[in-house]
């Protein structure tokens, strides 16, 4: 049997252990990453849903951001609603920094706040049908480069983008039994070994 | 509300979003604020979500008089300055509150027993609404009874307005403590079980099962240092309230946050170093590091000098 690839969760904050969970269902080898050194012989990351501005927080203070920017240039990169929002190449209301390593804009909150969260049922290219989408006090993608591909929409704004090995939702596959876009993250990170 | 949020209409649904948004807060502090001055504090110094409020427990205890929830006007200034969600107070049972708040569009109620009960018998029917709940636990009898309620996050009491962790300790212990009793259980030992927690047959069952509580388990109540931060987390909490422990000079007087004023970086090296211990509540060097760096702390009240009919643990029920 080929070694479980090794996946990092970013777990300064946020929905980390829902995602370690999924991955681990998934035969990965999932590792909370709260430290620099930690990014270290990892096949891939996810960045998880939170708060984008407290992540951030954290990785301007231990010099983390530079080290964690590098990683995400490189290596196979799942971002979910808050960790789409530190991958976006804009981020508005309001401005803030990002690693730009997927070319969108993106709207923090753009569709309202607690009480406007729902689970959605959307079309989209991955097989299998419809796919269910959690929106927990969504981002929106309002724009896509040239570069970028579209596997999921909402209202017509794309929700789960990819562009090379970089993979983004403003939704929360995490929270949802649907294992499909999961799945497709860690086929990712198996393509590019 | 959006046309095709149909799924509010199921509870199991509703349930899923709710404890969805407990989820996004695990690992980070939440921190009660009065102001807007404060909010914005918090929100640089990597607070992870607001409680807005009128008077901080300390106040409450130093002041006495019944505590409401905070006016809607300073509920809506402090959800116009920060982009982090937003919590706020309701009495226990005082559903109109819970309604208000809801309107009013936070994004998470805590029903609590900081503020003076409105009813001595019920709490709110929080299945009810389609904003989540949070609500204060001593033990884990009382953690299923409010998640019957339809509570989505649950937090252990400890005594607040007092800068002393050991009755947070206690609480978390003791739910813990529990937990693991339950899952060492047959089947039908349960059914006794739940009669001795007064708690439904099929969430002690649940907790038997999974070793955990079905909702995300955050801690409150006492809470001043970075260490005590970390030692929550360690015994389990997954998140922290801070109340009085990062604006407070002492039980009555809030710091001076006049730009330039000494007590704002005061406040502002509290937060941050409680922020930092939380996320790396199992560093000893980081939490060491953190803690160096706090200028002066809360005065605080040792919990065991407080009559019990003073505790504001012993609301709710």
């Amino acid at each position: 049997m080929p070694e479980p690839p090794h996946i990092g969760v970013l777990a300064l904050q946020g929905a980390f252990d829902v995602h370690a969970k999924r991955l681990t269902e998934l035969g990965a080898k999932a590792h909370l990453i709260r430290k620099p050194d930690e990014l270290k012989e990892l096949d891939g990351l996810v960045l998880p849903g939170g708060e984008s501005s407290t992540f951030l927080w954290h990785l301007e203070l231990a010099g983390f951001y530079d080290v964690l920017k590098a990683f995400v240039q490189s290596k196979p990169t799942f971002g979910t609603c808050a960790g789409t929002i530190l991958l976006a190449s804009e981020v508005l209301n309001p401005a803030q920094k990002s690693f730009a390593v997927l070319d969108i804009t993106v709207e923090r909150n753009a569709y309202g706040r607690q009480n406007d969260s729902v689970i959605l049922q959307e079309e989209t290219s991955l097989p299998g049908g419809p796919l269910e989408t959690v929106y927990i006090r969504a981002p929106r993608i309002a724009r896509t480069g040239a570069g970028v591909v579209t596997l999921a929409t909402r209202d017509g704004s794309p929700t789960l983008v990819r562009q090379g090995h970089v993979l983004a939702a403003t939704f929360h596959p995490e929270l949802s039994e649907d294992r499909r876009v999961h799945e497709y993250f860690l086929e990712m990170v198996r393509a590019s070994r | 509300m959006s046309q095709n949020n149909v799924s509010h209409n199921g509870t199991a649904t509703s349930l899923r979003l709710k404890t969805g948004l407990a989820e996004m807060l695990k690992g980070g502090v939440i921190m009660d604020v009065m102001d807007v001055e404060q909010a914005r504090i918090a929100e640089e110094a990597g607070a992870v979500s607001v409680m807005a409020l009128e008077r901080v427990p300390a106040m409450i205890r130093a002041e006495g008089g019944v505590a409401r929830m905070a006016n809607p006007a300073l509920i809506r200034e402090i959800m116009g300055v920060v982009n982090l969600p937003v919590m706020a107070k309701a009495r226990i049972g005082h559903f109109v509150e819970a309604q208000v708040l809801q309107e009013l569009g936070v994004d998470f109620i805590d029903e609590s027993e900081v503020l003076t009960p409105a009813d001595e018998q019920f709490h709110i029917d929080k299945h009810q609404f389609t904003t989540p709940f949070v609500c204060g636990a001593k033990n884990l009898g009382e953690a299923l009874r409010r998640i019957a309620e339809g509570a989505a996050m649950i937090r252990t009491k400890g005594e607040p307005g007092t800068g002393d962790v050991v009755h947070a300790v206690t609480h978390m212990r003791t739910i813990v403590r529990e937990m693991k009793a339950l899952s060492a259980l047959s089947e039908d030992e349960l059914y006794h079980a739940a009669k001795n927690l007064q708690a439904p047959y099929e969430l002690v069952r649940l907790v038997a099962q999974e070793g955990k509580l079905p909702v995300p388990n955050f801690s409150a109540g006492g809470i001043a240092t970075p260490a005590d931060a970390a030692l929550m987390m360690q015994l389990g909490a997954e998140t922290v309230f801070v109340g009085s422990g990062i604006f407070m000079k002492d039980g009555a007087t809030p710091l001076n946050l006049t730009p330039g004023h000494p007590e704002r970086e005061e406040a502002v090296s509290r937060a941050r170093a409680i922020v930092i211990a939380t996320t790396h509540y199992k560093d000893a060097k980081i939490i060491a590091e953190a803690s160096a760096q706090v200028k002066g702390h809360m005065k605080g009240l040792a919990a065991a000098a407080i009559e019990e009919k003073d505790r504001m643990q012993t609301r709710g029920w």
